[in-house]
């Protein structure tokens, strides 16, 4: 009992972080699962970071306040910035948004209140594992029935179909912009939480590489329901902790997982027992991601 | 009248597909609309049903101006449209496809589905399952609907037009693809719908059902209308005779 005490603390800060991409992973799902392509998660992510430590470290705010206020700002800059972008598709959709992650990395590097290119330290470690977990369960449950909803299926349709969802009274631009709007927040309130679970933040932790890496997680899980991406993301956290020995391949595993689930699985680990249903679907011609 | 067009005209570039039509659909009947590969027939049905916004002229549905109204605010005042090319959601099911369509007509069950093991929308599933029976696909409700048979994805298109129970429906080419009994039973149903109060625009290059089928014909070419009229009156009509069989023929 004592050991399993020990291994529990030695790997807290692992099983935190392993919630927190958990969180990530659902946050783009959302996006996807109505087929558009958005990098613009790890922003919003840093955007409720920063804003909530700032908060709790300057304006002595309570952490709950502090974490909400976050989440609720980046929830606000995606607003109208999903209204903007989703006149684009696809690549220039990608692109745009990834855009607007540089944006936000460098806006971070240039305000002297996050410590630019010095990072954010002495942030008070108020994140408490539950508290993680608890978000990821709730929010896990409520985006599982949101897909068998009317919502949901507005979702698929628009995957499908764009021209054919319009015509089936589907105000199109609007459900987009609820599942970018839906995950901005959940990345948020991700980066909320993680801020306040290590002491530091740095600018770099927000950028291209934690947007594609969010992305992974999501895609190789996949994106039919919602545990597939919380399967990318403990695959992507966890496996790298055990095979820490192995540290300096790590990358050479995680691109192989990567290539070898798209060519294999392309609809994502969590459809390995649903090989037929694949075969089918992709002689339909049905939409890639789901 | 429950569909009135003035003056509609759509460009692209230095191509006028539409120019300066001016139709009246009045309710209950079957409206026929023909006429030669790239008369504009297909252009006039998108800016009907909000795919493609107008230049110049005005649509009117229902009494109402609904010239600039995007697609899906149109459907949601009842006008609803099947596709040329069929464009189904190829990866749901047959009965996704319908329930997809009635999307207008149901209230949002997020909250209700919030509550653990909840299924909601049985009544919307129960609407979409007559309409697969009604098209004869109740059987195929839960296949994908990319592996129909072309006539069937025809069909369910048609059924997954009238979930959203339209006053006014538009069929591109429905009998495109089918067999001529599909085409029989396709024309039965129309005549069904029909009585049942429905309105119905018909672009159909199948002669036969056309002049079957509808009580009213107009006739486009290069984007203008050259006639309109009975079916018989049209058949009789030199200048539709002209623009399917040219000048020397005749």
């Amino acid at each position: 009992m004592e050991g399993l005490n020990d291994l529990f603390f030695t790997y807290s800060t692992t099983i935190g972080v392993l919630g927190i991409n958990g969180l990530l992973a659902l946050s783009v799902w959302l996006t996807l699962y109505c087929g558009q392509l958005t990098l613009g998660n790890a922003a919003f992510m840093g955007i409720a970071a920063y804003s909530s430590a700032i908060l709790t470290i300057r304006a002595d705010l309570p952490f709950p306040l502090a974490l909400l206020a976050g989440t609720l700002l980046a929830g606000l800059v995606s607003l109208p910035l999903g209204a903007t972008v989703f006149r684009l598709r696809g690549v220039y959709l990608a692109i745009a948004t990834l855009a607007f992650g540089e944006v936000i990395r460098v806006a971070i590097l240039a305000i002297p209140a996050t410590g630019k290119g010095q990072g954010l330290v002495g942030i008070p470690a108020k994140t408490e594992l539950w508290q993680i977990y608890l978000s990821l369960a709730v929010i896990a449950y409520v985006l599982a029935r949101l897909r068998l909803s009317t919502v949901g299926r507005a979702w698929s349709a628009i995957r499908e179909d764009e021209v054919a969802a319009a015509s089936q009274g589907i105000a199109v631009r609007r459900y987009k912009l609820l599942a970018f709007v839906l995950g901005a927040l959940i990345a948020g309130w991700a980066g909320g939480l993680s801020a306040h679970l290590n002491f530091a933040l740095q600018p770099d932790e927000f950028g291209f590489a934690r947007a594609v890496q969010i992305l992974v997680y999501a895609v190789v899980g996949g994106i039919p329901n919602v545990l597939g991406p919380l399967l990318g993301a403990l695959l992507f956290t966890g496996l790298p902790e055990i095979l820490r020995g192995l540290q300096e391949y790590r990358d050479i595993f995680q691109g192989a997982v990567l290539v070898l689930v798209i060519v294999y699985l392309p609809r994502g680990l969590v459809t390995l027992f649903q090989l037929r249903r694949t075969r089918r679907l992709q002689r339909v011609g049905a939409a890639d991601v789901a | 009248m429950l569909l009135e067009t003035a003056g509609l005209t759509k460009r692209f570039g230095g191509v006028t597909a539409v120019d300066g039509i001016d139709l009246a659909v009045a309710p209950g009947q079957v409206f026929g609309l023909i006429g030669p590969n790239g008369a504009g027939k297909t252009t006039l049905i998108n800016l009907l049903s909000g795919q493609l916004r107008a230049d110049t002229g005005a649509v009117r549905f229902g009494g109402a101006d609904v010239t600039a109204l995007p697609a899906d605010l149109l459907t949601r005042r009842g006008l609803a449209r099947t596709f040329q090319g069929v464009r189904l959601f190829k990866g749901l099911t047959a009965l996704e496809n319908v329930l997809v369509g009635r999307h207008v007509r149901m209230r949002s069950d997020v909250l209700a589905r919030l509550v653990p093991f909840r299924a909601a929308g049985t009544a919307d599933r129960a609407v979409a399952l007559a309409l697969l029976d009604r098209v004869g696909l109740r059987a195929r409700a839960a296949a994908l609907a990319g592996e129909l048979a072309y006539g069937d994805q025809r069909r369910l298109e048609i059924a997954r037009a009238l979930a959203s129970e339209p006053r006014l429906l538009i069929l591109d080419e429905p009998a495109a693809g089918m067999n001529p009994t599909e085409s029989v039973g396709l024309r039965a149903l129309l005549t069904e719908l029909v009585a049942g109060g429905l309105t119905i625009i018909l672009i159909e290059h199948d002669v036969r059902l056309v002049m079957d089928a509808c009580a009213r014909v107009a006739v486009l070419n290069f984007g203008r209308k050259i006639a309109e009229g009975t079916p018989t009156e049209i058949q009789a009509d030199p200048l539709v005779r002209e623009a399917y069989l040219g000048a020397a023929d005749a």
